[in-house]
C-alpha cells in the first residue's frame, strides 16, 4: 500500500513542495489527487532532507495546501510500448487519444533511456533520397542521422518536413519503416496539417504520433520527445524497423525547460535558459543512431523556430553543436517565392562525406556538391557588390557568377511541392548550371569527372531528361 | 572505511551525513547500485559529492561509502588502443557486460588483468634506481615498445627482477627502500587531478609536423605546446582533429570526446582500424587511447574526463614519449563545471561559469610542456595541448575562450565563412596566430629549407595586403586596380587555393610532408618575384598569366611525395625557362 501524503506545504509555478516524506526517490514519478477528485502526474526533482520538491506536469491550478495528497510510486516515468502503437495517437504524456482500443503493452520502458555506448554504434552509412534537391544534393540525410531543420516564424518548415517523410527512400529498395511524430505546444492548425497530410499518403499507417498542443499543459512538453523517442528505440532496435522521428518544435520544449528553471529559481544562463540545456538537448538528439549488429535506425528531424531569425540564439546554438548539422530555412528565398527556401550556405549536413559518392549516390556527387557551394557562394557575393555597384560595374566573371547563382535559385533549389526528384536528376541539374561557368572555374571537380559529366550538362537549358534520351 | 547517508539529492549534486573524516576528493559510491562519485565539499559532517552517473532512484538514508582514495586511473600496458568513458571504464567491456546501452553502477577495470604480457627487464638486480626509472619493456603493440617505470617517489636497490610473461598485477621486481622491501607492478595508479611529477620544463622548439599546410606552415604549434582550435559550428573543426590524430608526428595521440557527438565517436571507431601509422603502416589504433565520454552521458564524468585524458598522456610522455592530446570540447568540459557548480548553489561569475574557471582552464593546460622527466637518466618527453572551444554563437568574447586564449600559445581560427566558400581548412590567415614561430624557425631552417621563415613571412604579409586590396576592388571594382595589384591578387589567389585548401579526402593532398610544404609555397612565391620582375620589365600581365607554369602549380598538391621533388624541380626550370623567353608585347 502506497502512503498518502498530505504534507504539501508549498506551491508555485509549475513546482510544489511536499514535506516529513520518509521514501521517496530521486527522479520518481508521482501521483497528485486533487480535492476534486482529479488526479495529475508529476516527478520528483529534488529531496532535501525529509523535503521533497515535485514538478507537475498538468499545471497547479487547483492544488491546495491541506487537502492534496500525493503518493511517490516507486517507479521512473515509463511508457508501455507495443508494436501496436503503430498508426494511432496519443496525448503529450503517452495517453491514447482516439477512441480505439488502449493498448496492451508488451514491456515498460523508462522515458528517459540509457545512453548508446559509443562503442556499440554504427556509424551512418547509408543515403536517404528525400526527392528535395537542396537537400539530397548539397547536405543529404543519412539513416541514422539527427538533422534539424531551422527556420523562423511564418516559413514552411511544416511543409518541407511532410515533404521529406513523404518522400523519403533508401536507393537501395525499401525495408520496414516507421514514423514517429511528436508534437510539443504547436498549434492545432500546425498539427492538423501533419496529420492530414500523413493520412493522405497513407503514412499514418506506419506513424506514432504524441501530440501536445499549445493549449495542453506546457510542461507536459518536457516528457512528449522521451516519450516518442522511447517508441522510436523500441520500434528500431526491439522490432528491427527503421524510424524518422520528426519532433516540432523545439523552441517550445526549451520555453517549457526555462520555465521550470526559473520556478526553481537556478542561475540563469543566456537569455535565462538554464545553463545545463545543453545536456538536456544532448538526451534528446542523442537518441539517434544505428546499433551495431542490429537492422533497426532512428534518424531525427528536429524542427525549431529561431526567435527573430537568429541562429546564434541559444536553442539553435545548442541544438548546432549537439546535430550533425542543419537545415536553414530563409525568409529571403519564401519572399522571392522559392520553394523550398533552402538557405543552402549555412546548411550543413556533417554525415554526407561518407554517405555519398560512388555505389551510394553517384561518383561526381562530392565534386558537384563543392563545385555548387563554392560557386554559389561567389554568386552571392557578387550580388551584393551588384547592389553597391550597380550591375553594370562587375568584371565578366562575376557578371557569370551573379547568373550562375539566379539560375541556381531558380532551377535547383526551386521544386514543386510534390516533384520527387531522383538524384541523378539532381546531380544532372547540377551539371546543366555548372555549364554556365568557365571550364577553368571547375577547380573543385576532378578532371575525370568534368570530362564524362560536363557535356551531359552541355545540352540546351530547358530541355528534360527524356528529351535528351531520345 | 567511512559509511555515511544520503541527506539531498540535486541531479548529480547528492549530500551524504555522518561522514566524518571523509577526505577531500575521495571517491565514494552511493546507493545500492554502488553510484561512483567524488567528494567535493565538506561541512561538518556532511560531504558534497559529484557522482558520475544518473541519480534516479536514489532516496534519502541510502548509504554511502567512501573508498579511501582519490579518484585515480590505472596505467599499464593495455591502455593504446583501448576505449574509454570519462571515468576510465572501458566502453567495449561495458558493451559485452550490459549490451548496448551504457546501465548505471557497471564496473570494470581499465586494465585487463588476465591477459599476459611479455615483460624484459633492462635493469638488473643490485641497480639502485629511483622513481621513473626503467625496469624494462613490454611491446605494448606491434608498433609500440611500453616502457615500465618505478612509480614516482619510490626509490632503494633492486633486489629481484624476473623477465617473462606476466599479468599486470603480477610481481616483476622487488627493491629493497628505507621502508623495508617493496614489490612493483607493472600496474600503476595516479590521481587524475594530480599532474605526474618531472624534472625540468623546457622551452618547445621542434615543430609537431601535421601534414597541413596552413597548420605547418603558417601557424606551427611545437611539440610540448598548447593551441586553441575554436568553431563555431559548422566550420569544419571536427575535421581538422581528425586530420591531426592520423597525420600529426607524435608517437601517441589522445583523444578526449568531451561532450562530443556519439556519431563522432563511431566515426573514429570506423576509421582508425583502417587507418594507416605513415610510419609504420600499422592501424592508427595501436597508438591511440579514446576517452569518449558523449554529450549524453553524465556530464559530471565529463568534468573528469580531460583529467582521465591528461593523465594518461602524462604516464607517455615519462617515458619519453611525444604525446598529443586532443580535447573536444573543453566548452562542454566548462559547462559541465558550470552545471555542478549551479546545483552546488555557488555564487556565479560570468555568464555563470563559477569563479575558478579561468584558474582551472590554466593549471590545465599548464600540464603540457616538453619536459626533462624524473629519474636518473636523462629523457626528454613532450605533451602537446590542443583544446577546442565551442563558443556559443560564434562570439569568442565569451569566458571559455577567452580564459582558453589567455594560456595557449596557438590560435587556429576556424572560419564560418570560409567553410561556407567550401576552403577547407577553414582556418582564417589573417586572424590566427603562432607564438611558436621564432621558437621552431632553427628546426625549419636547419631541416627542410634555409629561407623557410622569410618564405612564410612574405607570403603572409602579400595575404595582409590582399585583404586590403580586396577593400578596395569591393568599393571601386577590380578594374581601377594596377597590373601590379592585379598581379598581386592573382598570387595570392594561388596562395589561397593552391596552398592552403587542402582535401582531407583526397588521397594524396591529405598529407603533405614539410619538405613538399616549403617547395609548393616556394615555387609560388618563385612565380610571384619573376612575375614582378617581368612586370616591371614591361611584360603584358595577361602573358604573365597565362603562362603553362601556373597550371602546373595547381597539380602540384596532388603529386605524390615520391615523385615531388624531381616534378618541383623541372617546374623550377620551366618556370624559368618560360619567363626568361617571354617576349615583350
Amino acid at each position: 500500500m502506497l502512503k498518502n501524503y498530505m504534507t504539501v506545504n508549498e506551491v508555485f509555478g509549475p513546482l510544489m513542495f511536499v514535506e516529513k516524506v520518509t521514501d521517496a526517490k530521486y527522479d520518481e514519478l508521482v501521483e497528485i489527487e486533487l480535492s476534486s477528485g482529479e488526479v495529475r502526474r508529476g516527478k520528483v526533482l529534488e529531496l532535501h532532507g525529509d523535503r521533497v520538491m515535485v514538478q507537475v506536469f498538468e499545471g497547479t491550478s487547483g492544488i491546495n495546501v491541506g487537502e492534496t495528497k500525493v503518493r511517490f510510486l516507486g517507479t521512473s516515468i515509463e511508457l508501455g510500448v507495443s508494436e501496436d502503437m503503430v498508426g494511432r495517437v496519443f496525448n503529450g504524456f503517452g495517453i491514447p487519444l482516439d477512441k480505439a482500443q488502449k493498448v496492451i503493452p508488451e514491456t515498460k520502458l523508462d522515458i528517459n533511456g540509457s545512453p548508446i555506448n559509443p562503442y556499440s554504434r554504427d556509424y551512418p552509412l547509408d543515403f536517404i533520397q528525400t526527392g528535395i534537391s537542396s537537400i539530397d544534393g548539397m547536405n543529404p540525410l543519412i539513416r541514422g542521422q539527427k538533422l534539424p531543420l531551422f527556420s523562423g516564424a511564418g516559413l514552411p518548415h511544416a511543409e518541407v518536413a511532410a515533404q521529406i517523410v513523404r518522400q523519403s527512400k533508401l536507393l537501395s529498395g525499401s525495408d520496414d519503416f516507421a514514423v514517429v511524430f511528436g508534437a510539443m505546444g504547436i498549434t492545432f492548425e500546425e498539427a492538423n496539417y501533419f496529420i492530414s497530410d500523413f493520412r493522405k499518403t497513407g503514412a499514418i499507417e506506419k506513424a506514432v504520433l504524441f501530440i501536445n498542443l499549445a493549449n495542453d499543459p506546457a510542461i507536459e512538453r518536457l516528457a512528449t520527445p522521451r516519450m516518442a523517442l522511447t517508441t522510436a528505440e523500441f520500434l528500431a532496435f526491439e522490432k528491427g524497423m527503421h524510424v524518422l522521428v520528426v519532433l516540432t518544435d523545439m523552441t517550445n520544449y526549451a520555453e517549457a525547460m526555462r520555465e521550470v528553471s526559473a520556478a526553481r529559481k537556478e542561475v540563469p544562463g543566456r537569455r535565462g535558459y538554464p545553463g545545463y540545456m545543453y545536456t538536456d538537448l544532448a538526451t534528446i538528439y542523442e537518441r539517434a543512431g544505428r546499433i551495431n549488429g542490429k537492422s533497426g535506425s532512428i534518424t531525427q528531424i528536429p524542427i525549431l523556430t529561431m526567435p527573430e531569425d537568429d541562429i546564434t540564439h541559444p536553442i539553435p546554438d545548442l541544438t548546432g553543436y549537439i546535430t550533425e548539422g542543419q537545415i536553414i530555412l530563409s525568409r529571403d528565398l519564401h519572399r522571392k517565392g522559392i520553394y523550398p527556401p533552402i538557405d543552402v550556405l549555412p546548411s550543413l549536413s556533417r554525415l554526407k562525406d561518407l554517405g555519398i559518392g560512388a555505389g551510394k549516390t553517384r561518383e561526381d556527387h562530392a565534386d558537384v556538391l563543392n563545385q555548387l557551394y563554392a560557386g554559389y557562394a561567389r554568386g552571392k557575393e557578387a550580388r551584393e557588390l551588384a547592389v553597391i555597384l550597380g550591375e553594370a560595374a562587375l568584371g565578366a566573371l562575376d557578371k557569370k557568377y551573379l547568373q550562375f547563382a539566379d539560375a541556381y535559385e531558380g532551377k535547383f533549389i526551386a521544386q514543386g511541392r510534390d516533384e520527387e526528384r531522383s538524384i541523378e536528376r539532381t546531380l544532372d541539374i547540377g551539371w546543366e548550371l555548372l555549364s554556365m561557368l568557365p571550364e577553368d572555374e571547375l577547380k573543385r571537380v576532378r578532371p575525370e569527372n568534368i570530362k564524362k559529366y560536363l557535356k551531359r550538362g552541355k545540352a540546351p537549358a530547358g530541355q528534360s531528361e527524356e528529351n535528351r534520351r531520345k | 572505511m567511512i559509511e555515511g547517508k544520503v541527506y539531498r539529492v540535486a541531479g548529480p549534486v547528492v549530500v551524504a551525513e555522518e561522514m566524518k573524516n571523509a577526505k577531500m576528493f575521495d571517491v565514494a559510491l552511493i546507493g545500492e547500485m554502488n553510484l561512483m562519485g567524488e567528494i567535493i565539499g565538506l561541512k561538518g559532517e556532511r560531504a558534497t559529492i559529484q557522482v558520475y552517473e544518473e541519480t534516479g532512484g536514489v532516496g534519502i538514508g541510502d548509504k554511502v561509502i567512501s573508498a579511501g582514495h582519490p579518484l585515480s586511473v590505472e596505467l599499464a600496458p593495455g591502455l593504446l588502443g583501448a576505449i574509454y568513458d570519462g571515468i576510465q571504464r572501458p566502453l567495449d567491456v561495458l558493451k559485452s557486460k550490459v549490451g548496448d546501452f551504457i546501465a548505471r553502477g557497471v564496473t570494470a577495470p581499465a586494465i585487463d588483468r588476465t591477459k599476459q604480457w611479455d615483460f624484459v627487464p633492462t635493469a638488473k638486480v643490485g641497480d639502485t634506481v629511483t622513481g621513473g626509472d626503467i625496469l624494462g619493456v613490454v611491446n605494448e603493440t606491434q608498433i609500440f615498445q611500453h616502457k615500465i617505470m618505478v612509480p614516482p617517489g619510490v626509490a632503494g636497490k633492486i633486489i629481484d627482477i624476473t623477465g617473462g610473461k606476466a599479468k599486470v598485477e603480477d610481481t616483476i621486481a622487488s627493491i629493497e627502500t628505507p621502508a623495508g622491501r617493496k614489490d612493483l607492478q607493472m600496474l600503476q595508479r595516479w590521481p587524475v587531478r594530480v599532474g605526474r611529477p618531472f624534472a625540468e620544463k623546457m622551452q618547445p622548439t621542434i615543430p609537431m609536423l601535421t601534414g597541413q599546410r596552413v597548420l605547418d606552415t603558417f601557424f606551427p604549434v611545437a611539440k610540448g605546446g598548447t593551441a586553441c582550435v575554436p568553431g563555431p559550428f559548422g566550420s569544419g573543426k571536427t575535421v581538422i582533429q581528425h586530420q591531426l590524430s592520423k597525420w600529426a608526428d607524435t608517437d601517441v595521440i589522445i583523444f578526449v570526446g568531451c561532450g562530443e557527438r556519439g556519431n563522432e565517436i563511431a566515426a573514429v571507431l570506423m576509421e582508425f582500424p583502417e587507418l594507416k601509422d605513415p610510419k609504420t603502416g600499422r592501424p592508427l589504433m595501436e597508438r591511440t587511447i579514446l576517452v569518449a565520454n558523449t554529450s549524453n552521458m553524465p556530464f559530471a564524468a565529463r568534468e573528469a574526463s580531460i583529467y582521465t585524458g591528461i593523465t594518461m598522456a602524462e604516464y607517455y610522455r615519462d617515458m619519453g614519449y611525444n604525446v598529443a592530446l586532443q580535447a573536444d570540447s573543453t566548452s562542454r568540459w566548462a559547462e559541465a563545471l558550470r552545471e555542478i557548480s549551479g546545483r552546488l548553489e555557488e555564487m556565479p561569475g560570468e555568464e555563470g561559469y563559477p569563479a575558478y574557471l579561468t584558474s582551472r582552464l590554466a593549471s590545465f593546460y599548464e600540464r603540457a610542456g616538453s619536459v626533462k622527466v624524473i629519474g636518473s637518466e636523462d629523457r626528454t618527453g613532450s605533451l602537446t595541448l590542443i583544446g577546442a572551444v565551442s563558443p556559443p554563437g560564434g562570439d569568442f568574447s565569451e569566458p571559455v575562450t577567452q580564459g582558453t586564449l589567455r594560456t595557449t600559445k596557438v590560435f587556429w581560427a576556424l572560419d564560418a565563412p570560409l567553410a561556407y566558400k567550401r576552403h577547407f581548412p577553414a582556418i582564417h590567415w589573417l586572424n590566427s596566430y603562432s607564438l611558436y614561430l621564432d621558437d621552431v624557425k632553427e628546426w625549419w631552417e636547419k631541416n627542410v629549407g634555409w629561407n623557410w621563415k622569410l618564405t612564410r613571412d612574405s607570403a603572409m604579409a602579400l595575404l595582409q595586403k590582399e585583404a586590403e586590396l580586396e577593400e578596395i576592388v569591393r568599393l571601386v571594382g577590380v578594374d581601377a586596380l594596377g597590373d601590379k595589384d592585379r598581379f598581386l591578387l592573382e598570387c595570392t589567389r594561388s596562395i589561397r587555393e593552391d596552398f592552403l585548401y587542402q582535401n582531407a579526402y583526397h588521397d594524396v593532398d591529405t598529407y603533405c610532408s614539410a619538405s613538399k610544404q616549403y617547395h609548393m609555397l616556394r615555387t609560388i612565391m618563385d612565380f610571384h618575384e619573376l612575375g614582378k620582375k617581368a612586370l616591371e620589365e614591361g611584360r603584358g600581365l595577361n602573358q604573365i598569366l597565362s603562362l603553362p607554369c601556373r597550371r602546373e602549380i595547381v597539380k602540384l598538391r596532388f603529386v605524390e611525395e615520391a615523385r615531388f621533388e624531381d616534378v618541383v624541380k623541372a617546374l623550377g626550370e620551366s618556370m624559368q625557362h618560360q619567363f626568361d623567353n617571354m617576349g615583350v608585347v
